[in-house]
Formats: structure tokens, C-alpha cells, sequence
């Protein structure tokens, strides 16, 4: 078995290419993440052209678009000015201006990729993509199916291809018509062999291959993924890479055989191999110099305008003990939750922080078969959380049952439940409820559930994780908790430790709707975890013992809050003590204020909520959305995101920043060397900046790097979407949720001092690559002096806010009228 | 009481033309008008369906008018209403309104939201048009209706390669399924000499009376019938097309596809049960057509692993079941099992991106190893082989690429020479040497004269094969159409006395759409430069309202109800012997291939991924 030849060494090639296939999980593990991850070490704008002159992705927003919206005002022209003034200095400025403002540009993308492959076409009047691939994309999907159909792939075996060599050896009926190709496949034909029948040229083997898999780079990027990560799958099923190309190849040779009578040329014969390199460097095109500019002027027209707020706010000291105090996550919709709770009782104190608490584990619920992992999705947890026994219904729905689908059983069910499903129907259109099929975050976690957190011998272990945390293990955590929100002390008597979830129905999408720094899901049970570490007696003791002496009476309680439905639950009520109890009563009507608030700030971007209807009204209709089957918006999820805070919350406490910032709370008084602010944005880069690039990317190209609209999906083995039933998958967002994105990259502002944040960035090379690189736009605010700095060409630039800043008397008031993004302001009120 | 049906149509119409001039960015109005239509027809039809039933449920026929009339020919428009009827209609407005209520949320921001909602309402015309037909031509102007706005539907995301070319491929098995419908047509003038109505066929001595000296005519209608049928309700062997129709946003799909529209195979068959009532042959066969699909969907149907391909094949698998209950008799039983299926296969669809969430969580709980739940009882040879053969659905798609399309293009490519100058240098003067010949008709010989028809209408025949198999310029596909009518005409001019008045009525429609077409080709042609049919060209994108024009002439040269053509192509009929069944068949073939020929033209030019790359593509596989 041949597998490298002069110049093409099969596994270097293959790794390569998975490299720039799209690496989104399977649907139940969706993961937001930056699209163009294969392009990160390269500078953003300098990638993007790359990326579109070899991938043809479009990179950026339409040039008209960007003239569009200089007219609209919403890039401005002063912020315009200084943007080119500064990149091509005062003497060309005009020359450039006029070029942005009025030129002509060819917008056509001639992309390198497909080029080769091509020639099929046009040599040999075949299209090989259209013979192969319906059957391609059927046996891998019926191979990795989790359950949709009624029969499964009937071999099983160590591998792929070992599974078709099974099915092969024992059928009557091939999966292929020529002889030649099932020689090939038993005798375990390398890439290579099978190359030198279909292209015949070693020079053309790896375009000739990357035109190959990004004819469909949906399936190759989902079988790249699940070979990495083979537990995405509840029910595994081994499978390469390798072994999806070696398919492809042979089931080409098999089409041209059968057309040709194995009586044709390899294509590498009838082209000129030196006109195709894919990787080439690229020419200059002064597109998309024009095309960065813009983009710049945008980005900046709201960069400004946030520094500009930031600047002016003013600090409050905090004298005397809050009324309470709230850990949220850091995620943007939980961002005027915050303000909403803080305008209710001016004196709560809330933080923000990745909602898993610092307390990785997988989970088993009670009557799971599996775990799940409840961290960020690089983390490898080694603990195990279970759920106590406790009785527990499975709610069933028929209309799903798969003997709906058999012929006996299909006679009598559709002459009976035909008739309920219409019913059923007329239900769900006029009055929408609760079923057995919609994500509901509160059914993560029963109200009653109880956990098995403590760790009470370390030899309690199943399947290699240990089950709970021991003391030491839970002050740890805590400690980090608290120390990197800065909460080391004036602790208020009740902290909640606030989750969130989503919930909605019908929508294939419904993991990126959950917590991202719990793998896709609501963070229930971390806070419930967090919550016992916290409140445990002997934690306590050994957290005084590092210098955080929480009070006797200072109590942790748990919460969920449902950022589709604006609802909240709390856990864990009972442990209460009677001050605390009598508080919390108090402090859920706060919420729920917060919360009605909250819903109708939201509402104005919904066109079927009127947001001038009555708080109760607009709450209701809010909710009505999230169980509505035709809602293809349950909620908007992460769009219009733009900036991130990482700093005490007095920096951000007076801003209207419109839902579209990540809010990081962080105390550079008890962090001098920068060490827990490392951990911070090592976080917030891959996290905040992969929900904002992968939103920016599929706002660019919804077609090729998003997932088009979610209306015609098709839901392929339970682990992607598809367009009809022979399309390739669909990985990216769907248009539904990026349509009223703003695709500009996440504006980090961190408050420290910048010496102390460069070496916190530095410290860890694949996060400094996001700053570097400029994926992410880092700005410091010296915590003293409130000066600006920005980070450019690895340096730390002085920056002068441009535009003047804005004030707003009531953020509910400006609202209800425009669907637009509202401007950055300081709130009079606050 | 029967006057009133007829307001079931006007009113669907109504809604579909003012739909049609509403502006596109008023979504609240456009839907309102969708939905308030279907709306208030479901409620006129439960309450005139409740006065019926009081009335004793009698059969309601009505006659509308007559549209065109010879000595010997009559074209007019029938209605009729009977207990299929009323089943029928109440499950189409039902599904409608629910659909439309549905949609307006569901599509919501989406391009093209009127051009849905307009589409929904000219196939809801369609749909009630056929159901309510009291003749074969009245239905056969409704289930036209009900094909081109599939085609639409389906090419719904028309900036995509899949979609365009499975509407394409939908639309051209309906096609397939319109030559039973014209033969049946044909047939069935010179059975019971008159444009029979429905009515009439359940009367028993009528048809009973006429089928006993011409039992063969009998089957060979019977035979067209189940042909249109199976067609339509994706019966064996054109199953593959139905699953492939899952391109359009869920909620149409699962109205059309689900339900409706692949339920009027069965609906034909209901209505012309009486007429193959007692044929018991015909029975059988219906009925085994019924189990080989039963069984065969139902096998590709357990090894789908996507949603939407496993409803279909299930829903086709029920249909089957239909077929053979309709073919033991069991009129009622048909019925009930049609309402329900509809129901639960539109109500499986609308929820099936639910089943990630709903069987992810079932799996999660109540996972078993694939070892422990051994599914099939069959030894492992067999196994694999079924498994396979399901997977590869029985390689229907092959076979009829073999039978149907592969000759087709053979025989068109074979006519390559042909290039727009050879065509009008060669076949215009020949075809006016026909002209001239049939000046002197009398003296040819006999032999020759009688052959002929046959000759003129096959060259028309083969000229469509070459539109359709054509790769180049548009011009020469079009013009090929365009003469194959004039070939037709000359066919029948051969065969037997026409008026130049019947001839006029028939080439008018296609001389002016023919004209209009080649002028929007040469405009096309100047705006774009290389208009080439080798591949899909996406220009509605710039072009949306030429490409709503361009799709106008098309229809208008392939004869469908907008122009007189349509009347002329049943008149053509009427003018071929009922022994000629080689000229019928030449005839009826070269107008449905047209029909495909034109829809190609339409969206080779105007459908798929843009050429032009200054703005998102999507890529070929989606």
C-alpha cells in the first residue's frame, strides 16, 4: 500500500484539508466557533482576501452596502476620514476617499477552488458531482444515522470502510457496478493508488483532492470532526477521514468505469498541471483594500462611540453592603438582565462570568445512558456529577414514533392519529403550549432534583471520571470563581448564581440557543454545583484560610433564566434561612420586573410583538414565540453582538450598550499581575470571538459559510441539517439568525494597566494570536488616568475618542420604535 | 344548490389575482388576502357541505359554459360535487388555511414571501378546479395549474442548483403523467362520442353499453388513467420524485407533498373508479400496482435517515394501501385512510425539525446497543441485499432515466447538425413543400397519404426531442418548439377535414406567445451577451419581472390554459381516428415533451445559481 509518493505524502495533505474544512459538532453539541479558524494566523484582512480568492467565500459586506449605510449615517464620516487618513496618510487621502465613495470595482470572485475538478466536465461531458454524490452523502449518512431510521446500517465493524466491506461481501446487490472498483476496495487501495487511476499526475493530487472534499464541504468537515471527537455521537460510530475520501474516489472510478467501460484516461493527462496552485500567494487587488477600509470605518464608527461612553462614566464608590449580589453569565443577553435587576434596587451588585462556574464535569442524569459534558467544549473534565434516584416520567409522542413510517402499523395510525395531528395542529397555530418536543432549559434540571456533588471517597469512580469534587477540589473553584469576578469581599447575605437556557420548538439549532460555556447547554447545574461548593461549611473554612472569609450568613442559591422566555427558576429554595428566605420573597419581585423589562427591550427588534403594549401583554407574547412551531425567531440569540467588557462593573454600570456586549466582571485591584485577566481573555477570545465571527462570517456569506434559510431544512440523521434530501450539509448559522447582524469584529475593553495586559495576552501563544492577529480588537482602560489604549501591531496606541458622546434619559423609552441598532449611551438615570 | 359551486372557484381565483398585483414588501396585506381566502372558502364549504348532506347528499352537476364549439366538437367547462368532492375540498381548505395561518409568521422576512403566498393560492385554484371537475378537460386545466405552481413551489430557493433541478424533474414526471391524461382524453371522445362528463360515467348502463363493443378502447383507458394516477401520487416506478420535492419551505411541502397534491392520483381514481368498475382485470392490476408500491416505499422508507425522505416514502407506502382499497371497492374506507394520511404526514413534516430535540432526548434515556435490538428477521444475505436495494431505491431513478429520458436525448442528440440556419434553410422549405403537397392532396398516392400524418407529426416529435435535449442556443430550442406545433398542425390537416377556423384557433396562441418569447430572447441576448442552455444561469436575479414575462410566453407555447392553444390541443385530438394510436401517441407525446422542453428553457436562462459571482453563492450541492 502506497501512501506517498515524490512530493504527496497522503497524511500531511489530508491533514491539511481538514484543517480548512468547517468544524461544527453534531447538532446536539453545537458550538459556536470562527469560522476561517484556518486562517487565524494570518492577519484578518489579509486572511479574508485569501480566503476569498482561493475558497470564494465572500469575505466582507457588498461594496454598495458599505456606500448604503455611510449614506444612512451609520458609518461616520469623520470616523471615515480618520480611517484612511491613517492607513494611507494626508496625501492620498482624497485619491482614496473618492476610491471608497465612487469607484467601480469588478465584485466577480473567480475562486481557484473546483477548478481542476472542472475539467470532468469539460473533457469528458461528465458530471461527476451529480452521479456521485446523492449516493456518497445516503451511505454516510445512513452510517452515522442516530436514529431516524427504522433500519440501521446493517453491518457493523471496526471502521467505515470495513462496514462497506462487510456489506459488500455479503449482498447480492453491490454498492457499485464495476468490478475493477471492488477489487480495489478489498485490496485496501491506498489515496494514493486510487489518485494515480483518477488524476495520473502526483503534482495535481492535493488540489485535485481539496476540489474534491469542498464540493461538499459539509459532510468532509462533519467525518473530519467526528474522527476528532467520536463521542459526539451518543451512538459511536468509528469513522476517518481517510476513509470518506477513499469512498469518494472509488465510487468516481466507479462512475467513470461505467461510463467509459474502463476505457478512459486519467484527468491529470488533459491539463496543464502548472495552472493549477492552489496556495499560490495572491495578487494585489485593490478591492480589497477598498473593501478593509470600509469595514475599518465601520467598526469604528461603533468602537468610537462605545470608548467615548466609556470614558465618561463615572465611579461610584460602594460603600455599604449590597442588597443583594448576582453571578450571570457573561453571554450578551444576559447583559440588560443585569441593567434591568440594577434599575430595580440600586443597590444589587451583579457579575459576570462563563457560566460554568469554574466547575467542569460531565453529567448523568437519573436513567441517562450517557454523560454530558458541562464545560467549555475545550475543556476535558475528570469528574462526574449524577442526579440522584428519583421517579421520573418520559413524556411519549406518537406523531415522532417510527412505526408511523412502517406499512401495517402506518395503515392504522393514519386513519387514527391523522386525525388527532390535525387537531393537534389547529392547537399549536392558535394557542401554542408546552409539548413533548420543545427544549425547555427548566427540564435540564427538575426543580427537585438532588445531586451527588461531594466526593466522599477518591476511589468513587466510574468510567475513568471520578464522581464529585472533594473539599479541596470545590474551595479551588470557588476561589478562582470569586478572585477573577473580583468578589473577595462585602459579601451581601443572598448571592445568586444565575444560569440560562433557551427555549424553543422546531428549531434544529437549539444547542447554539443554550449556554456556550457549557457545551451547548442550560447551566443549570453548574450553578447548583457552585452553589453547594459554596455554601459547604468546611469550603468556607478552608476559603478563610486563603484570605476569603465569606459571613456565616451569606447563602449561595441557584437560578436558571430563560433568555427566550424572559422566566427564571430557582433551585435549592429550601435551604434558605428565615432572613434570607423573607429577602429572597422581596428580591423575586424584583426580578420579575427585571425580567417583564427585559422582554419588552427585546421585543422591539420582533415584528410581530408590538413593544408599546403593556408590559404584561408584550411578556406574554414574548413567551407565546418560544412554543410557536411557525416561529422560525424563538429569540435572536447572540445577534448584533459587537463588544466585550472585561472590568469592574462601575465601567460599564452607567452604559446603554443595546444588548451587544459580553460582560466580563474582573477587579484589577486584587489581580496586580495580570494572571487571573489571562485566564479571562484566554477565555473570552475563543469564546466571545467565536460567537462573533462565526456571526460575522455567516452575515457575510450566509450561502456558502452559513447555513441559508432554515425554512427548507432537512434534518439528516440527527446530526445536520440539509437543503432537500440529496444536499450536503449545512454548517454555519442559518439566515435567520444573523439577518439583523452587524458583521464587525468583537471590540474587547479590559480595564488594567496596558503593560500588565500585554503580558497577560502574551502568556498564552494561541490566544495572543486573536489580539495580534486583530480577530478581536483589544482596548485598554487605564484603570487611573480612564485613557485609551489600543492595540495595534503589537503596541499599545494612545486613541482619542472622535465623536461626542451620547445620553439617554430612559433605555425603555428610546426602544420601542426602531428595529435598528440604537446608539451607545450613558444612561442619565443610572 | 349547484349554482353555487362555482363561486368555490371564483373566490380562490379572486384572492390569487389580487395577491397577485399586491406590492411585495406589505407582508401583513399579502398574507391576510392569502389566508382570509382559503379561510372564508373552507367556511363556505362546511356549510354548504352541512345543506348538502340535509338535502340527502345528491350528485350536483353542473354545466358552466361552453368555450368552444365545432359540429362535431364541443369544448365546455363541468362542474360536479359528490361525496369525494366534499372530502376533497374540506381537506384541501382545511390544510390551506392552516398552512397560510402558519406561513405568514414562518416566512416572515423571507425573499420572495408574495411569491409564495400568490403560488399558494394559484395551486389552491388548481387543486379546487380539479377537485370540483365535472369532465376531463376541466380537471385537466386544474391539474396543469396544480403542475406548474409545484414547479414553482419546489424552485421556490431558486438561487440554488438542487431545487431548480428537482423542480425540473418534478415537473417533468407530471409531465409524463399528462400523456395518460390527453390519450384517456382522446379515447374517451370516440368511446362515447361526446366530451363525456363525470356524471355520466356513473351511470352504469352508458358505460356499460359502450365499453361492450369496444372493450380494448376500455382497458386502454383505463390503463392511461392509472398511468396519469400513478404519476401524480408517485406510485412504482416514479416513486423517487416525491422525496426529491422536499425543496421548498416546510410548510409548502408539507401541504403539497405531503398531502394535497400527491393524493390526486387517488382522487382520479376515486372519480373514475365507475368507469373501470367492471373491469376486473383493471382492478387487479390497480391493485398490484397498489401492493408493489405498498411494499416497496415501505421498505426505502425504514432505511431513510432524513426526516422529510422517510415521510415521503411513508406517505407513498399509504397511498399504495389506497390504490388497493380503491380497487377492492372501498370507496368510503379510501376516504377516511386519504383525510388521515393528509393530515398526519403534513402534521409529521411542519414538526420535523422538532425530531433532533424529541429522539436525541429519547436516545439519551432509553439508548440500547445496536446488538441488543437485532431489527431485521431476514438471514444476512438477504438482509444486506434489501438494505441495499432500499438504499439505492430499487434504482428507480436509473430506470427511469433509462426508459424515459436516455432515449429521448439519444434521439436528440442524433439531430446535432441541426443549427438555427439549418433549420430554416431545410425545414422551412419542407415543411412548405407539405404545404404544397396537401394543395395537392388528391393526387398522391394512397399508400403515401395514409402514412403521412404519421411522418409530419413525427418529425414535430423529434423536433421536440432535440429542444429538450439541446445544449447550446436557446434560439433553436425555442424556434423547435415553436414548428413543432405547425409539424402537428400539418399532421392533422393530412388527416382529415379541418376548418382553417379550427387550425387558427389553435397555432394563434402559439404564434403570439412563439413571438413574444423570441423577442424576450433577443433582448435577453443583448443585455447578457452569452446566453448558452449548457448550464444553469440564475438571471432572474437581475431580471425578476422579464423572467415572470419569459415564463408567460413559455406556458403560452406549451399549451398550457392561458392562451387558445390549450383548446386547439384537445381539438387536435378530436381530429385523430381512434385507430390512429401511433399519431395520438405522437401528438399527445410532443405536446407534453414540449411542455418539459420549454419549462427547461425557462430555467436553464432564468433559475440555478447566478453566473454572475459579485454576490453569495451557494455551492452546486445545495
Amino acid at each position: 500500500m502506497k501512501t506517498t509518493i515524490d512530493g504527496f505524502d497522503e497524511h500531511t495533505v489530508l491533514h491539511r484539508l481538514t484543517h480548512y474544512l468547517p468544524a461544527q459538532n453534531p447538532l446536539k453539541d453545537f458550538v459556536h466557533h470562527n469560522t476561517l479558524h484556518a486562517f487565524q494566523h494570518k492577519n484578518f484582512h489579509e486572511a479574508l482576501a485569501k480566503a476569498t480568492t482561493i475558497f470564494g467565500y465572500k469575505t466582507y459586506l457588498p461594496l454598495e452596502d458599505f456606500r448604503k449605510r455611510f449614506n444612512k449615517s451609520e458609518i461616520n464620516e469623520t470616523v471615515l476620514d480618520w480611517v484612511i487618513e491613517k492607513e494611507k496618510g494626508k496625501e492620498n487621502f482624497s485619491v482614496w476617499k473618492d476610491k471608497l465613495l465612487n469607484q467601480n470595482y469588478h465584485e466577480s470572485v473567480k475562486a481557484r477552488i473546483g477548478n481542476l475538478r472542472a475539467n470532468w466536465k469539460k473533457e469528458y461531458s461528465i458530471n461527476l458531482e451529480k452521479s456521485t454524490h446523492s449516493l456518497l452523502f445516503r451511505v454516510l449518512c445512513s452510517y452515522l444515522d442516530q436514529g431516524i431510521a427504522l433500519w440501521i446500517f446493517p453491518e457493523k465493524a471496526t471502521g467505515f470502510l470495513a462496514a462497506i466491506k462487510a456489506l459488500e461481501q455479503n449482498t447480492s446487490q453491490s454498492l457499485f457496478s464495476s468490478t475493477r472498483v471492488k477489487e480495489l476496495l478489498f485490496k485496501n487501495a491506498s489515496i494514493t493508488e486510487l489518485l494515480e487511476i483518477v488524476v495520473g499526475k502526483q503534482e495535481l493530487y492535493e488540489y485535485y483532492l481539496f476540489d474534491q472534499q469542498f464540493a461538499h464541504p459539509g459532510w468532509s468537515g462533519m467525518i473530519a470532526t467526528i474522527e476528532i471527537n467520536p463521542s459526539s455521537l451518543l451512538d459511536t460510530r468509528p469513522i476517518t477521514f481517510e476513509e470518506l475520501v477513499k469512498f469518494e474516489l472509488l465510487l468516481e472510478i466507479d462512475v467513470l468505469d461505467k461510463k467509459f467501460n474502463s476505457n478512459w484516461s486519467p484527468l491529470g493527462l488533459k491539463v496543464r498541471a502548472h495552472e493549477y496552485k492552489l496556495f499560490e500567494p495572491i495578487k494585489y487587488n485593490e478591492l480589497f483594500e477598498v473593501l478593509s477600509l470600509w469595514q475599518k470605518a465601520f467598526e469604528w464608527s461603533f468602537y468610537d462611540q462605545v470608548l467615548a461612553s466609556v470614558k465618561e462614566t463615572e465611579q461610584v464608590p460602594v460603600n455599604s453592603t449590597p442588597s443583594f449580589q448576582g453571578l450571570f453569565c457573561m453571554d450578551d443577553r444576559e447583559c440588560s438582565f443585569r441593567r434591568h435587576i440594577e434599575h430595580q434596587d440600586s443597590k444589587a451588585e451583579t457579575f459576570g462570568t462563563a457560566a460554568f462556574f469554574n466547575f467542569e464535569f460531565y453529567y448523568q442524569p437519573v436513567n441517562g445512558k450517557f454523560h454530558t459534558k458541562l464545560c467549555p467544549a475545550p475543556v476535558t473534565p475528570k469528574y462526574l456529577i449524577k442526579e440522584e434516584h428519583r421517579k421520573k416520567k418520559h413524556v411519549k409522542d406518537f406523531h415522532y414514533h417510527k412505526h408511523s413510517h412502517s406499512l401495517l402499523f402506518g395503515w392504522i395510525i393514519s386513519q387514527t392519529l391523522g386525525f388527532t395531528s390535525a387537531f393537534k395542529l389547529f392547537l399549536n397555530i392558535f394557542r401554542p403550549s408546552m409539548s413533548s418536543a420543545t427544549t425547555s432549559s427548566f427540564k435540564h434540571l427538575h426543580k427537585k432534583a438532588k445531586l451527588h456533588i461531594e466526593n466522599q471517597n477518591i476511589n468513587d469512580r466510574e468510567s475513568d471520571l471520578q464522581v464529585g469534587f472533594t473539599i479541596e477540589e470545590m474551595t479551588n473553584r470557588v476561589e478562582g470563581l470569586l478572585k477573577s469576578i473580583g468578589l473577595i469581599k462585602n459579601f451581601s447575605s443572598l448571592i445568586y448564581v444565575v444560569g440560562h437556557g433557551a427555549t424553543s420548538v422546531n428549531n434544529t439549532h437549539y444547542a447554539g440557543y443554550d449556554c456556550g460555556a457549557c457545551c451547548g447547554r442550560p447551566s443549570s447545574v453548574n450553578a447548583k454545583v457552585a452553589c453547594f461548593a459554596a455554601n459547604h461549611p468546611k469550603v468556607r473554612e478552608m476559603l478563610k484560610e486563603r484570605g476569603i472569609e465569606i459571613p456565616l450568613e451569606t447563602q449561595f442559591l441557584p437560578a436558571l433564566h430563560d433568555t427566550t422566555r424572559d422566566e427564571i427558576q430557582f433551585y435549592d429554595e429550601g435551604i434558605l434561612s428565615e432572613f434570607n428566605q423573607k429577602l429572597h420573597f422581596q428580591n423575586q419581585e424584583i426580578f420579575s420586573k427585571a425580567l417583564q423589562n427585559n422582554a419588552k427591550e427585546r421585543s422591539r427588534r420582533f415584528d410581530t410583538i408590538n413593544s408599546s403594549d403593556s408590559l404584561e401583554k408584550v411578556h406574554k407574547n414574548v413567551k407565546r414565540r418560544s412554543l410557536s412551531l411557525f416561529e422560525p425567531r424563538p429569540e435572536l440569540n447572540h445577534a448584533t453582538n459587537a463588544m466585550s467588557v472585561v472590568g469592574r462593573r462601575s465601567m460599564s454600570k452607567q452604559l446603554f450598550l443595546d444588548r451587544r456586549s459580553f460582560l466580563n466582571s474582573y477587579d484589577y485591584q486584587i489581580d496586580p499581575s495580570g494572571d487571573f485577566l489571562a485566564v479571562i481573555l484566554g477565555q473570552v477570545a475563543p469564546v466571545a470571538g467565536g460567537i462573533n465571527l462565526e456571526y460575522y462570517f455567516s452575515r457575510v456569506d450566509n450561502q456558502k459559510l452559513g447555513a441559508g434559510s432554515k425554512l427548507p431544512h432537512n434534518v439528516m440523521g440527527l446530526i445536520g441539517v440539509a437543503n432537500g434530501i440529496d444536499g450536503d450539509l449545512r454548517p454555519g448559522l442559518p439566515s435567520q439568525m444573523i439577518e439583523v447582524h452587524d458583521p464587525i469584529r468583537l471590540l474587547v475593553v479590559a480595564e488594567h494597566f496596558p503593560e500588565i495586559v500585554k503580558k497577560a495576552i502574551l502568556k498564552n501563544p494561541s490566544t495572543y494570536e486573536w489580539f495580534k492577529n486583530e480577530w478581536v480588537k483589544l482596548v485598554v482602560v487605564h484603570p487611573e488616568n480612564k485613557q485609551l489604549f489600543v492595540f495595534e501591531k503589537e503596541d499599545f496606541i494612545h486613541y482619542q475618542a472622535i465623536q461626542k458622546t451620547n445620553y439617554v434619559q430612559n433605555e425603555l423609552e428610546v426602544d420601542v420604535e426602531t428595529k435598528e441598532n440604537l446608539p451607545i449611551s450613558i444612561l442619565k438615570t443610572a | 344548490m349547484e349554482n353555487i359551486l362555482q363561486f368555490f372557484l371564483l373566490l380562490p381565483f379572486l384572492g390569487f389575482v389580487i395577491s397577485a398585483f399586491l406590492p411585495e414588501n406589505k407582508e401583513k396585506l399579502i398574507s391576510i388576502i392569502a389566508f382570509s381566502t382559503v379561510f372564508i372558502q373552507f367556511l363556505g364549504i362546511v356549510l354548504f357541505s352541512i345543506i348538502w348532506i340535509w338535502n340527502d347528499s345528491p350528485d350536483l352537476n353542473l354545466r358552466e359554459i361552453t368555450v368552444f364549439k365545432t359540429a362535431h366538437y364541443e369544448f365546455f367547462i363541468n362542474f360536479y360535487f359528490d361525496r369525494i368532492t366534499a372530502v376533497y375540498l374540506f381537506v384541501g381548505a382545511l390544510l390551506t388555511s392552516m398552512i397560510t395561518t402558519y406561513s405568514r409568521y414562518y416566512l416572515h422576512r423571507e425573499k420572495g414571501y408574495k411569491r409564495f403566498f400568490t403560488t399558494v393560492l394559484f395551486f389552491f385554484f388548481g387543486y379546487n378546479l380539479a377537485i370540483l371537475s365535472g369532465n376531463f378537460e376541466t380537471l385537466f386545466i386544474g391539474w396543469e395549474i396544480i403542475g406548474i405552481s409545484s414547479f414553482l413551489l419546489i424552485a421556490f430557493y431558486r438561487e440554488r442548483y438542487l431545487p431548480v433541478k428537482n423542480a425540473f424533474k418534478v415537473f417533468s414526471i407530471y409531465r409524463i403523467g399528462d400523456v395518460g391524461l390527453l390519450l384517456t382524453m382522446w379515447a374517451s371522445h370516440h368511446l362515447f362520442h361526446e366530451n363525456i362528463t363525470f356524471m355520466k360515467l356513473n351511470n352504469y348502463e352508458l358505460v356499460n353499453e359502450h365499453l361492450q363493443n369496444h372493450s380494448i378502447i376500455g382497458v386502454f383507458i383505463a390503463l392511461c388513467l392509472a398511468c396519469a394516477a400513478a404519476a401524480k401520487s408517485a406510485q412504482i416506478p416514479f416513486s423517487s420524485w416525491l422525496p426529491r420535492a422536499m425543496e421548498g419551505p416546510t410548510p409548502s411541502s408539507a401541504i403539497f407533498y405531503g398531502s394535497l397534491s400527491v393524493h390526486l392520483g387517488v382522487f382520479l381514481m376515486l372519480r373514475t373508479f365507475p368507469f373501470w368498475e367492471h373491469q376486473t382485470s383493471m382492478r387487479f392490476a390497480i391493485g398490484l400496482m397498489g401492493l408493489t408500491t405498498g411494499i416497496m416505499s415501505s421498505l426505502m422508507a425504514r432505511v431513510q435517515s432524513s426526516v422529510k425522505s422517510q415521510i415521503a416514502y411513508s406517505s407513498i407506502s399509504q397511498i399504495g394501501i389506497i390504490f388497493i382499497e380503491i380497487a377492492l371497492g372501498l370507496e368510503v374506507l379510501a376516504l377516511i385512510h386519504f383525510s388521515g394520511n393528509a393530515f398526519l404526514r403534513t402534521y409529521q413534516l411542519l414538526v420535523s425539525p422538532s425530531v433532533v430535540s424529541y429522539l436525541i432526548r429519547e436516545q439519551f434515556y432509553t439508548f440500547q446497543l445496536k446488538s441488543e435490538k437485532e431489527n431485521f428477521f431476514f438471514p444476512r444475505k438477504i438482509r444486506n441485499t434489501l438494505y441495499v436495494l432500499a438504499l439505492k431505491e430499487f434504482n428507480l431513478e436509473a430506470f427511469l432515466n433509462f426508459v424515459l429520458w436516455r432515449p429521448l436525448k439519444i434521439i436528440g442528440k442524433s439531430l446535432d447538425f441541426l443549427n438555427i440556419k439549418r433549420v430554416y434553410f431545410f425545414f422551412i422549405p419542407l415543411f412548405a413543400l407539405g404545404v404544397i403537397a396537401y394543395q395537392f392532396k388528391e393526387i398522391l398516392p394512397n399508400e403515401l397519404r395514409s402514412v403521412l400524418p404519421e411522418i409530419f407529426a413525427g418529425v414535430g416529435l423529434v423536433f421536440v426531442f432535440k429542444s429538450f435535449s439541446e445544449r447550446k442556443s436557446p434560439f433553436l430550442a425555442w424556434i423547435l418548439i415553436v414548428m413543432n406545433h405547425f409539424w402537428i398542425a400539418l399532421a392533422i390537416v393530412f388527416n382529415e377535414h379541418v376548418t382553417v377556423n379550427e387550425i387558427a384557433f389553435y397555432l394563434a396562441g402559439i404564434i403570439v406567445s412563439g413571438a413574444i418569447g423570441y423577442l424576450a430572447l433577443l433582448k435577453l441576448k443583448q443585455m447578457e451577451k452569452r446566453i448558452l442552455l449548457s448550464q444553469y444561469l440564475g438571471h432572474v436575479y437581475e431580471h425578476p419581472k422579464f423572467a415572470f414575462f419569459f415564463l408567460l410566453a413559455t406556458l403560452g407555447i406549451t399549451g398550457f390554459p392561458i392562451t387558445s392553444t390549450f383548446i386547439g390541443e384537445d381539438l387536435i385530438f378530436s381530429h385523430i381516428g381512434s385507430n390512429q394510436i401511433v399519431l395520438a401517441f405522437f401528438v399527445a407525446s410532443s405536446f407534453v415533451v414540449s411542455g418539459i422542453a420549454g419549462i427547461r428553457i425557462y430555467a436553464r436562462l432564468f433559475l440555478g445559481p447566478h453566473v454572475k459571482t459579485y454576490h453569495e453563492l451557494p455551492y452546486q450541492s445545495s
